[in-house]
Order: structure tokens, then sequence, then C-alpha cells
């Protein structure tokens, strides 16, 4: 059914039909809309066979998830920002004990200093935790993730990670379609553990692993999620065979056909870069977008052949490797033919500043000029920084920088002293 | 595409009237998209929530940059916060007040954009009991811009609350749509004379 909802609410309603009979969270912006909305349905009983748990921290939410999982129940939690760092030690077990327990990420920024706001650090943090982690563009796309994450966790045996951009999603309201309980049971059938803790059958799950055969549980590790690969394509298909929109999968590519450039993103600002693109194309600029759904596992094969063509790869990311550089331009390289110089790492929409596009055509404009450098920050204030680099220079105790950033900003509630 | 800013503080329900807006125009067929821009979450704080109205799926995810509309839900702002920054010429601009534009201090904006002042505060208070000012101004926004019907504000607003509370508030919004359509009645009288 159609319907104009906030985007929290819209994921809420995906995961009650999906079934959960276990849900554990620890309310944190940007996320509380979603489980507030399932503790209401839990409540009012219209999810119906399911134990809403209240917990002290996102540890515990991590943890009460892990052992309900692995007690053959499905599972599902919420989090965000400092959230997901606090569970990060859970985060870890839940995919090396193999429990495919349903998580969203509200993408915030990460502190300090700290942020309320949109970027991806937190998903970013944990992109290696063996976790798959798909990122959703739109509000229909997060609510279809979730049944798509059910499934697929489930049937390898993985936590699956659906990633939405925090405010931007989150807290929009947009026009989603709602999929009847009957097409969702369709899709997903009843969750049949791979694994089960049984007092009638005891095992132990989560033995302590020495160096005689630890590389091979992560070896399989590995194997598991390259499996993923092969196999979310298909689901993506399946999916789209019993709802009737394409969703989900590895990767979207628009206008890519016959693109010299190509930019690559994650989440809602390829929405921002499809409009600035057609604009551009109006001028007749051979330019095209990639959007990465899935980015654990990394889908090498499926890049590779996206960029086959492309001259340049411009790479919009929200999270910065600092020392490094970007994310997921690091990974895009490995999937480049080309020159490796001709991938390009755009910093952009840290901590909640607003991706324009007039600040994307600028960028996308000096790309093909050849005048982009190796890395950028997308609307980097370069005067605020010689300020502060000067300070820095000129007094050894020139005092916090983020509070000293503040000030000269003329933000008048960072005045403290 | 059509696109709405709307100004206010927090507790004025500035988020709720950029959802209402998106739901009115969803029951009309066409697509929307409201958010916010959450500052800091809290009681009289500064708050700016947009709404975009089209008729196919709306990408973009800036702000709204240059509004078509602007919905002033409390005057204090007016030399606060840059209000007018970005809005086009011809705009639709509505403010909450019961004052005069030359008392606002706006009279050097009158000739540029389609200004409407309305008592939005007043006809909350008489009509809900609270001086929750939103679902006035969308009656008022629907009057003024032609680009909603007041029956999809008060739907919209039947949609989001129940029971008393939605039908103080849809009789706010109808007080301010007879208002506002009075007053551009008189203004078309006196264009004629």
């Amino acid at each position: 059914m159609l319907k104009q909802t906030e985007g929290s609410h819209a994921v809420a309603e995906a995961v009650a039909l999906c079934r959960p009979e276990v849900i554990c969270a620890y309310p944190i912006s940007p996320q509380t809309h979603i489980v507030e909305g399932l503790g209401e349905m839990v409540k009012s009983g219209a999810l119906a066979r399911c134990e809403f748990i209240n917990v002290e921290s996102e540890f515990a939410a991590m943890s009460v998830a892990i052992g309900a999982s692995a007690a053959g129940a499905r599972a599902y939690t919420a989090t965000a920002s400092q959230g997901l760092l606090f569970m990060a030690e859970a985060v870890f077990n839940a995919s090396g004990l193999g429990l495919p327990i349903v998580m969203t990420v509200a993408n915030r920024a990460i502190g300090a200093p700290i942020n309320i706001w949109n970027d991806h650090s937190d998903s970013m943090s944990q992109r290696d935790c063996g976790w798959i982690q798909l990122f959703a563009e739109t509000n229909q796309e997060a609510l279809d993730l979730h049944i798509q994450a059910f499934r697929l966790g489930e049937e390898l045996s993985l936590p699956v990670m659906v990633c939405m951009d925090g405010f931007i999603l989150t807290h929009a309201y947009e026009r989603v379609d709602v999929p009847t309980q009957a097409q969702v049971d369709t899709y997903l059938p009843p969750f049949d553990p791979r694994q089960i803790l049984d007092p009638s059958e005891p095992v132990s799950i989560g033995a302590m692993v020495g160096p005689e055969a630890f590389t091979e549980v992560r070896y399989l590790a590995h194997a598991k999620q390259m499996r993923a690969l092969e196999l979310i394509p298909g689901w993506a298909e399946e999916f789209r065979a019993v709802f009737g929109r394409e969703s989900g999968g590895l990767l979207h590519a628009y206008r890519t056909e016959d693109a010299d450039t190509v930019v690559v993103a994650l989440g809602s600002v390829l929405g921002t870069i499809k409009d600035t693109v057609d604009e551009m194309r109006r001028g007749g600029a051979k330019i095209g977008v990639l959007g990465i759904t899935c980015f654990r596992p990394w889908p090498l094969a499926a890049v590779r052949s996206a960029l086959a063509h492309a001259r340049r790869v411009v790479v919009i990311e929200k999270s910065l490797a600092v020392g490094l550089g970007g994310i997921v331009s690091s990974n895009v390289r490995t999937s480049f033919a080309g020159n490796a110089g001709a991938v390009h790492a755009v910093i952009a929409g840290l901590g909640g500043r607003p991706i324009t596009r007039a600040s994307l055509a600028r960028v996308f404009g000096e790309a093909m000029a050849g005048k982009l450098e190796p890395l950028t920050f997308l609307d980097l204030d370069r005067a605020l920084v010689e300020r502060a680099l000067a300070r820095e220079r000129g007094q050894r105790r020139s005092g916090p920088i983020a509070e000293n950033i503040l000030r000269d900003v003329g933000v008048v509630a960072a005045r403290v002293g | 595409m059509f696109q709405v800013r709307i100004h206010g503080r927090g507790g004025q329900g500035v988020v709720t009237a950029a959802e209402l807006l998106s739901i009115a125009a969803f029951r009309e067929g066409r697509h929307a998209q409201a958010f916010p821009s959450f500052g800091s979450e809290r009681t009289g704080a500064p708050v700016v929530a947009f709404c975009r109205i089209d008729d196919r799926e709306i990408r973009l995810r800036e702000p709204v940059l240059e509004p078509d509309a602007l919905i002033i839900q409390d005057p204090t702002l007016l030399h606060q916060v840059d209000v007018f920054g970005g809005v086009a010429r011809g705009a639709f601009v509505l403010i909450n007040t019961t004052r005069g534009f030359a008392e606002l201090g706006l009279n050097e904006l009158t000739g540029k954009f389609r200004f409407c002042a309305l008592p939005a505060t007043e006809l909350a208070l008489r009509h809900a009991g609270r001086p929750v000012p939103n679902a006035a101004l969308l009656g008022g926004f629907a009057a003024i811009s032609g680009r909603i019907s007041l029956e999809s504000v008060s739907a919209a607003i039947r949609e989001k609350f129940a029971g008393k509370v939605a039908e103080d508030n849809v009789a706010a919004a109808s007080a301010a749509y007879a208002h506002v359509r009075c007053e551009m009645g008189e203004a078309e009288h006196a264009q004629a004379d």
C-alpha cells in the first residue's frame, strides 16, 4: 500500500512484517523512531509473538540479540554512531558465531567532537566486522533491504547491517509502498536456523580456537561472504518477482553506458548526484553514476565490470580514514583496471554538512577537466583551517581545536570561558 | 518542483507542518518529500523544515536553498536568522503575525515577494487552545498559494492526529484559509477600484 510516511516508521513496519521474535534496543538519535515504532507495535499487539527487551546499553542490545539468535529466534536491533562503537565487540562476535541478526544503522557521525548529524563514519568503522553491509538510497529501498536482509542472513547464517542515512532518510517523509504480510511471507520463510542452542541436544557455540584452526575458521567466514556475492543478485531478482520493484542487489548503475566519468557513492546522496548528472548530461557531459548497495562483501567483479569503460572515477564518500583519505575509494581502486590515479576521493557531507548540486557539479567539472586532486574535501573552509594551523604554529598551547574553530565561526553557544 | 521552507522555533510544530504538507500533497497524488534540519533539539531554538512537491519522484536531498514559498512561524526570527536567503523573487511569504510589514521592518521587501500576514497563533489559541500555529499556517498557505486544497490539509491533519486535537486544528486551518481568502478578495477589490 502506498503511504506518505517517515523513513523510520516505514522501516519499523517492514521489520514487523518480517515477524521478528526478539527486538532489543537502546535508544540513540537518529535511530530512536524505529525502535519506538516497533515498541508500540509489540505493546499494542499489532506485532504478536515478539518480545521487546529494553536493555541498559548497546553492548547489552547486541548481546541479547546474540543470545536470542543462538536460541533460534529471529532477532533485530538498531543503533547509530557511538552506540555501534559501544557494541563493537559483540558485533564481531555475532558474525564470528554466524548468527543471522539484522541491525539497522541510522548513519551518524562519530565523536569527538560530538555530532549528532549524518555521515557514514559509524558503519565504515565496522566494515571489516564480518557482517553484510547494505546501504539504502531511499526510504523505499531501506524498507525493502530489511526484508531481503532477513532472507539472506538466515540463508547464509550471517548477520546483516542495513545502513540508512540518519535524519536525511530516517526523519524524511516520503512515499513508500508497504508490502502486504502475504508478500513478505512468500519471500521470507520462517527462520530455520543452521545452528541452535537446544537444552535437549546440548552443544557449545563459541569455542576457543587456537592457531591450529583459526585461519581456517576465518577463511570460511570469508568464503561465506564471497558466496553472498553470488547469491545476492538472485535474491534481488526474486524480490522483484514477488514485490514488483527493483531493490537491493549489489549495485545500481545509472547512465553509465557511454560515460567517461563515473561517480561512485553509497546511500541517499545518490539522488542528489543523479539530479546533478542529469543536468550535466544536458550540457553534453558523458557522466554516469554507480551506486554501491552492497558494500560488504565488496562486489569486486561487479564494480570492475561497471567501471570497465570509465576514464576517471569520482568517489563521493561520507567518511574519512584519517591518515589515508577515502575508504570507499580505496575499495574502488581494487576494482579499477585503469590507472589508480584516475580514482578521485571526495570527502563530503561529514557531520551533516549538506551536499549540494552546485558543489557536486563543480567537483565533477574539475574532474572532467583533469584538475581534481586525488583527495578533496568538498566545500572545505580553507581560511578557517589556515587560521587554526597558524594558531598552532604560533603557540604551543593554543587550546582545543574544536572549541577554537567554533569561536572563529562565531557560534555563540561554544563560548564557555 | 515546488519547494517550501518553514522557519520557526522548537515547540511550534515546524517539522510537523512540513510533514503535514507532504501528506496533503501525497493525498492529491503528487510526490512529496518533507525533512527537518535539526540543530539543537530544544524548545525555542530556531528550527527549519523543508517540503518539496513534484509530479515525479523527488531524488534531491539537499536542503531547500531557493524556496518558492516561505512560511515563518515566528516573526522574532526575521532579524535573527537569514530567513530570506535564496528566496526567489515573487515567492509566497507567509508570516505569523498580527503586525504590519512596516512594523516588522519589511517594507523594502514587499515589492519583491508575495507577502501574507496571518495571525496564526491567535487562530490556534482560539480554535485549539494552544499557541501552536502550524495548522493555521498550512490553511493560510493553501489559500495564498493555491498549491494544495484546504480539504487535503484537513485530511492530512486528521491522518496524523485524532479526535479533538485533529478537529480543533482543522478548525484553525479552515479559519486561516477563510481569513486569507477574505484578505485576497479585499486586495483584488482595491486593485479593481
